[in-house]
């Protein structure tokens, strides 16, 4: 089996960030990358088309 | 024959045809152009969970046609239940930058706002999809998954007609009921979006909403002053 592969098949690391407040690590790499893409979008500049003549 | 909207309908498909062309002409549904304030990536989260959505359905199909032991046993049946995993991921992933984007740029201004409300059902719909998908993998997180959700649908009532630990009950929601309830609100959610045109950002003028300007000929002028 790929050595990148990720077992599904058991409980996932939580982080247990402040008393009841508490996040799976799969869960919060999403967070992560949705926020990155999120601001990404806004501030990277979209390539221009072919002009109309 | 009749065709666009110059006619009287004298049947209720006519009605239905006149109806449809009205409201959403093909250069609507169908545009070539889009206004310049498109140009941006925020406006292609709409489409890429549309592409997501379609690699999903397309990936679900494979896996139902091939069967369990198919997809659990070969590689390209690994790879097929692979793809149908992590084009749900990216599903989601997009479809939250998509509502994010939206969510702030106000997207349900100039009477939009049934197209926002067809947007959030979407996802509520996708979200149960999800869910049961992640009920019928047949492991120990399924079955975790289940009986965790089993509690929370019975406090609010509707787990007598959703039994999330009867396996054959989920297989049916996930492959039929579910993506069928998903594919209607989006594709009236897309229908919607051309009806009423993207959203343009706060500060920018709504094509859609915007008056048309009228500017006077000189004739139209003299011919008020002459009235006059």
């Amino acid at each position: 089996m790929n050595q990148w592969a990720i077992s599904l098949d058991q409980p996932a690391t939580y982080w247990q960030i402040w008393a009841w407040i508490q996040v799976s690590i799969p869960n919060l790499v999403f967070i992560i990358m949705l926020t990155l893409l999120f601001w990404a979008a806004l501030l990277l500049p979209f390539p221009k088309g072919k002009e109309k003549s | 024959m009749s065709s666009g909207t110059d006619f009287e309908p004298t049947t209720w498909t006519g009605a239905a045809r006149k109806k449809w062309v009205s409201t959403l002409p093909p250069e609507k549904l169908l545009p070539e152009e889009q206004p310049a304030y498109v140009a941006s990536w925020i406006y292609v989260f709409g489409m890429l969970t549309i592409v997501s959505l379609i690699i999903v359905l397309v990936s679900g199909t494979l896996l139902t046609l091939g069967g369990i032991q198919w997809f659990h046993t070969s590689s390209l049946g690994h790879f097929t239940n692979s793809l149908h995993f992590w084009s749900v991921q990216l599903f989601f992933l997009f479809m939250i930058v998509h509502f994010f984007g939206k969510f702030w740029m106000s997207a349900w201004r100039g009477k939009r706002g049934l197209t926002w409300a067809t947007g959030s059902v979407a996802f509520i719909a996708s979200l149960g999809t999800a869910f049961t998908g992640y009920t019928i993998t047949t492991n120990f997180n399924s079955q975790w998954i289940a009986f965790e959700a089993k509690d929370v649908l019975n406090s609010v009532g509707i787990g007598s007609w959703m039994n999330v630990t009867n396996l054959g009950q989920m297989v049916l929601f996930h492959v039929v009921l579910l993506p069928i309830g998903v594919l209607a609100i989006v594709a009236l959610h897309v229908l919607l979006v051309r009806k009423h045109g993207v959203v343009p950002p706060l500060d920018a003028i709504d094509p859609e909403a915007a008056a048309p300007v009228h500017v006077e000929t000189a004739d139209e002028t003299v011919a008020a002053e002459v009235a006059s």
